[in-house]
């Protein structure tokens, strides 16, 4: 069978099965207890307790086989070893303590903790200033649009278009890589810049931060539309000018906002691998935590190191993602 | 001071549509106008750009004698009350008063002064530290004026202050507002709203906009009693005025006007002989109508009954006029209904209209 077909049989049976569930599991709901008869008040209740849980089920299914049971299991690896030739060892917390031992984690933690100062910020403040500045100008939908754009690239795109803005050639050669050729042309040396120690983390933020502040001016634009009108001109009548309207009216009222947005960002920082592994793969300095994971898992072929860097990530990122989902309720509500 | 003039003012959008033209009118300081009018006539717009919120696009604005078109709405000795309160939702009541001051940089103890003698003022002493959201509607209204009242302005300005709150409510903050402006007979206040009795009550002049301009200014009664045009007629006064279409057949120092349908009117207002034969309208307002036995204005069935208490309206079946007819008598009337009615006005409540204009003003 051609493999288009394949998909498309694919698709057709998922959907009919889906289909399927939601009708036949309400349908022998309402066999069992039928909202007729001398007990139809008494069934229509019980029915109604148990009508959202039928909905509910297949989310709950599909998030406890690929999210709670590869946590679990991470959770077991990061605590086992493997023994050459099969099978495996309980070896307690050795994992973690090898794993805090290596100079190559803390570097790991150290860049993760940079990412997370700058990032963030960096790409809450943009946000905000592009959704502010677009926001009255005639073309300002169009500069939404190209802001927004980097949000549609792959981070291992992103990656790549930025590896070709830092590229180096040696000196004398043509440069290729729009950072060098400027510096050529004011006349300065042309440089690697994702060798250069510690600031070629920051080149990798960059990358981020393009991409996110997008993201950010989306969300923030939306919450400046809906602060009420009658407020910023109360306040223009009280006499503010206008970056006291913007600081002291406007950004205050939309604090919930760009805290979700900040902790959003932050969630995908802590997590941050395909930009990295594209452009240094953690060389010059340069290690994250999720590709610290990665090189343990895959190239080290290291189970327990890797699983246990892992459970790092997730410890760190819980209580932000726990704050986020909380504010976010709050803002809804 | 606080005396406010407009000459010739206009308001266009976009260079096309005109929502206001040639408005003129001189505010005195310390009256408090009230600009009523159907809604989309423009009342909000001419307040806003009395304002500063809206850009002149024609015209003058003067504020003692200083022209104001380009002046920052912060620079024009003003203060507003919005229909929605437009508090700051992140500020307390006692930083939502004092924003104004401290932008004006003003001392604390000076700012402190001032917020606590309006909060005084208004009783929101005991709220002085609560969010807007802890506040109920008619606080948060107080909270706003309060906000106007700390800056000291010589002109306050309405946008329909009072639409957001419960009818109780509305009439407590109405009576509120009176009271200020009696302790404060110096400022000019201008109001914009659309409900008549608050126009009625609260103005000393009221200003009637319609179709692109001011279809009259007057003190209250005088616009019950002497409207200018139809428009006036039928928008001031609940239920509105009756409208009777005739032709002139006496005149004199008083107007005889036989009706399209068959009734005779006699009128308190003057015409003259080349008046004779004027197809007019004339106008009775529903309270102003009693029934007689005799001959009447116009006799109709009595299609509905509202008996109010005081009073019962009564509202006739159409043979062509439209809209109903309809009478205001004291009392309860409910037997009314069905019943054949001729109904009549002294001559001095009998307006005479001719193409849309009173004949009392010529």
């Amino acid at each position: 069978m051609a493999p288009a077909l394949q998909g498309l049989l694919t698709i057709v049976i998922g959907i009919s099965v889906c289909v399927g569930y939601f009708f036949g599991s309400n349908l022998l709901l309402d066999m069992l207890f039928p909202p007729r008869g001398p007990k139809a008040g008494r069934n229509t209740n019980i029915a109604n307790l148990i009508r959202p849980w039928l909905f509910l089920f297949p989310a709950l299914f599909a998030l406890g086989l690929y999210l709670m049971y590869p946590v679990v299991e991470t959770l077991r690896l990061s605590l086992t070893d493997r023994i050459p030739g099969g099978g495996y060892q309980w070896t307690g917390l050795s994992n973690y303590t090898q794993m805090f031992q290596e100079p190559k984690f803390w570097e790991a933690m150290g860049n993760n903790l940079l990412w997370l100062l700058v990032v963030p910020g960096m790409a809450t403040i943009f946000g905000l200033l592009a959704a502010q500045l677009t926001d009255r100008i005639a073309w300002g939908s169009i500069a939404k649009s190209i802001i927004f754009m980097p949000m549609a690239i792959s981070f291992v795109g992103a990656a790549v278009i930025w590896k070709l803005v830092y590229d180096a050639r040696p000196e004398g050669q043509d440069q290729i890589g729009i950072l060098n050729a400027l510096v050529v042309w004011f006349g300065g040396t042309p440089e690697t810049w994702l060798t250069l120690p510690f600031w070629n983390n920051f080149f990798l933020m960059v990358v981020l931060i393009w991409i996110q502040s997008g993201f950010a001016m989306v969300i923030l634009s939306a919450a400046l539309r809906g602060i009420p009108e009658e407020t910023v001109e109360a306040a223009i009548i009280d006499g503010a000018n206008p970056m006291q309207i913007f600081f002291k009216i406007k950004v205050p009222q939309i604090r919930s906002t760009i805290m979700v947005v900040w902790t959003t960002i932050t969630v995908i920082v802590l997590k941050i691998f395909d930009i990295v592994f594209a452009m240094t793969n953690g060389q010059w300095g340069t290690q994250v935590l999720a590709n610290y994971m990665y090189d343990k898992l895959f190239i080290a072929r290291d189970w327990g190191v890797g699983s246990a860097s892992a459970i790092v990530i997730m410890v760190l990122v819980l209580p932000i993602l726990v704050w986020n989902v909380r504010n976010a309720r709050r803002e809804m509500s | 001071m606080g005396n406010v003039v407009l000459k010739d003012v206009s308001k266009t959008y976009g260079g096309t549509v005109n929502v206001l033209n040639d408005i003129d009118l001189q505010i005195t300081a310390g009256e408090l106008i009230v600009f009523v009018g159907p809604s989309g006539c423009g009342k909000s717009t001419l307040l806003r750009m009395i304002a500063g919120l809206e850009k002149i696009t024609g015209g003058t604005l003067e504020i003692d004698g200083q022209r104001m078109n380009d002046v920052p709405p912060a620079q024009r000795g003003i203060a507003m009350v919005f229909q929605s309160y437009a508090l700051y939702p992140h500020m307390t009541v006692r930083d939502n008063m004092a924003f104004a001051l401290k932008l004006a940089k003003k001392s604390k103890e000076e700012i402190n002064e001032a917020v606590e003698e309006a909060a005084r003022k208004l009783q929101l002493t005991d709220y002085l530290d609560r969010l807007p959201k802890a506040l109920s509607g008619g606080q948060r209204q107080r909270v706003a004026i309060g906000r106007s009242i700390v800056r000291d302005p010589k002109i306050y300005l309405f946008d329909e202050p009072l639409s957001n709150l419960d009818a109780a409510l509305r009439v407590a903050t109405r009576i509120e507002i009176a009271r200020l402006k009696e302790e404060m007979p110096d400022r000019t206040m201008i109001y914009v709203t659309h409900d008549q009795v608050e126009a009625m009550t609260l103005a000393d002049r009221i200003v009637v906009l319609a179709n692109k301009g001011i279809a009259q200014v007057g003190s209250p009664l005088e616009l019950y009693e002497r409207p200018q045009n139809e428009m006036v007629a039928t928008f001031i006064g609940s239920p509105a005025m009756n409208l009777l279409p005739g032709k002139i057949t006496g005149t004199g120092a008083q107007t005889e006007i036989s009706l399209d349908d068959g009734g005779k009117a006699v009128s308190h207002v003057q015409t003259e002989a080349s008046d004779m034969g004027k197809t007019v309208n004339i106008g009775v307002r529903p309270e102003h109508l009693e029934a007689t036995d005799g001959e009447g204005l116009f006799t109709g069935r009595v299609d509905i009954t509202e008996a109010l208490g005081e009073v019962t309206l009564l509202y006739f079946e159409t043979v062509g006029t439209d809209p109903a007819l309809i009478a205001k008598l004291p009392g309860v009337h409910k037997d009314r209904r069905g019943q054949k009615v001729t109904m009549t006005a002294a001559p001095e409540h009998v307006h005479v209209f001719h193409e849309g204009q009173s004949l009392l003003y010529r």
